[in-house]
């Protein structure tokens, strides 16, 4: 049996029900979980505990900066029950960004979330080791941003 | 009696032979036992990402190429994947054999490499590697028919290939099949049981199922570890569904399954390369797409493929603009090395190298 990308609407039910207002209201219609930025940790938790998602393994977090804000993304796999499903959140303005880690759910979280912080700027609350990891410390700027040129 | 140690930290590569690339390691060591590892990269850091979002898509194929370097033909095949997805591009079938076939001979070319190189990690001297090159050699020659190159391919575009294959390639193609046969039979023969090799390698650097899962580790380095997840099966793209093979499984999760994994995955490589031989029909190799592509603004995809050292993937956000917004590469030679303090701490100074070098890891992809 071939991979599924799990249906939103399913996933944002069950989401919803066991931990209410993580979920971002007014977000584009693209086939994501969009989550509240502080919530991620706990979205992150039940999807990756929860028997009938078990979403075990993390293939890999990505950041857009949009100028405006910045969007998290998730992209997520369950290698038991055979499906994926992404997850989104966003983070308004360009200064102090920050959002909780996923490390101590997903150990593979380490180098993208440093990878993120030394390239896109965003901070992760609570992440062990949250040093630049492309670049060396003392470099100026994080240089996947749109402003940097 | 007992003799007092202090812990001494040594410093591994970035310039080393054995670390396959500019890598670093920054051991503390107890004696010769190992107590504390941080693994450091980015010596090879080009901005592949930001390159991306000056160049149009149908460009960003020649910056694949520089990834994992001894694997363009898959990394160039994941990026059109995902193009493709962007752009709801069809590819002819013709065209979806030859990526097929080409991503399984560079899968045996950039396997022979990771198996010869942790041989010689392990203190060969040459031979086991040699013959592995002698082999990997005879199928840059194909690429090179193929496309003029020999690695940086760019042989893969959005919606087909770049040229149908010259008609001198099939028998070519036949030729270097028969002798791989027996060549690779020498090589398996001389390592595969050899004893030193397994007493050297077996019960070494051991990955446990749940911590490879984790730590977001994919491709050979899972599949030694338990667990038969591979994306040409559990998502086949481009001719994958109509070909049939095995996916080979170890269970001990040590160096040594790392490697038999690697070697077992070459005999499934060329089962599929037959195939694909047997099935292939005449017809166009590249879908009718304008040089200069738009996809619509807003639109997504995520490309992936079971690249030789695990899940590729590639992350495109489009603007409506004629480069992607975002182009995020999913490396998974760097996602596996977040397991390497696991594999390394409480294992000896000699094991070091020959750990690394069954992670096969490739830092043109780890640094991007």
């Amino acid at each position: 049996m071939a991979v599924q990308q799990l249906g939103v609407v399913e996933l944002a039910e069950k989401v919803g029900g066991a931990l209410p207002e993580s979920l971002a209201p007014d977000r584009p219609d693209d086939g994501a979980l969009w989550v509240n930025a502080p919530k991620i940790a706990d979205v992150a938790a039940f999807l990756r505990s929860d028997a009938g998602l078990d979403f075990n393994f993390l293939s890999s977090i990505s950041a857009v900066d949009y100028i405006s804000h910045f969007d998290v993304v998730y992209h997520l796999t369950s290698f038991s029950k055979r499906h994926t499903a992404l997850m989104k959140t966003r983070l308004d303005g360009r200064y102090e960004l920050a959002l909780p880690t996923v490390y101590h759910l997903w150990r593979g979280a380490d180098f993208q979330e440093r990878e993120i912080w030394d390239l896109m700027g965003i901070r992760f609350e609570g992440h062990p080791n949250l040093k630049r990891i492309m670049l060396w410390e003392g470099f100026d700027g994080h240089p996947l941003r749109k402003d940097y040129l | 009696m007992s003799i007092r140690t202090e812990p001494m930290t040594v410093n591994i590569g970035p310039q080393h032979p054995s670390t396959h690339g500019v890598f670093r390691l920054r051991v503390t060591f107890d004696g010769e036992e190992i107590i504390e590892v941080e693994p450091i990269f980015g010596y090879l850091h080009r901005g592949t990402e930001k390159l991306a979002e000056e160049r149009n898509y149908t460009q960003i194929v020649t910056l694949t190429d520089r990834l994992d370097y001894v694997s363009s033909m898959i990394n160039n095949q994941a990026y059109c994947l995902a193009v493709e997805q962007l752009m709801g591009l069809e590819v002819p079938q013709r065209a979806k054999y030859l990526r097929t076939l080409t991503a399984e001979l560079q899968r045996v070319a950039s396997h022979l490499m990771g198996i010869g190189f942790f041989l010689q990690d392990l203190g060969t001297l040459g031979t086991p590697l040699m013959y592995a090159f002698r082999s990997r050699e005879k199928i840059l020659d194909l690429f090179e028919m193929l496309c003029g190159a020999r690695i940086t391919l760019s042989y893969s575009r959005p919606g087909g290939v770049f040229f149908d294959a010259p008609e001198d390639f099939w028998p070519a193609l036949d030729q270097f099949l028969a002798d791989f046969h027996s060549e690779f039979q020498e090589l398996e023969q001389l390592v595969l049981e050899n004893e030193i090799v397994m007493v050297r390698t077996r019960g070494v650097s051991l990955l446990p199922l749940d911590v490879a899962i984790n730590g977001s580790v994919s491709g050979p380095t899972l599949r030694a570890s338990g667990l038969g997840w591979d994306w040409r099966k559990m998502a086949p793209y481009d001719a994958y569904d109509r070909m049939e093979f095995d996916v080979p499984v170890a269970t001990g999760g040590d160096n040594y399954d790392r490697f038999w994994v690697r070697i077992q995955e070459i005999h499934q490589s060329i089962r599929i390369v037959r195939q694909c031989i047997q099935q292939i029909e005449p017809g166009p190799t590249r879908a009718d797409v304008p040089l200069v592509l738009r996809p619509e603004p807003g639109a997504e995809a995520y490309g992936r493929v079971e690249a030789s050292k695990g899940e590729l993937g590639f992350y495109l956000v489009s603007d409506g603009g004629i480069s992607p917004y975002r182009c995020k590469i999913r490396s998974p030679s760097l996602m596996n090395l977040t397991v390497i303090e696991h594999l390394l701490v409480g294992w000896r100074l000699a094991d070091m190298i020959v750990t690394l070098g069954s992670l096969d890891i490739n830092l043109g992809e780890v640094d991007r």
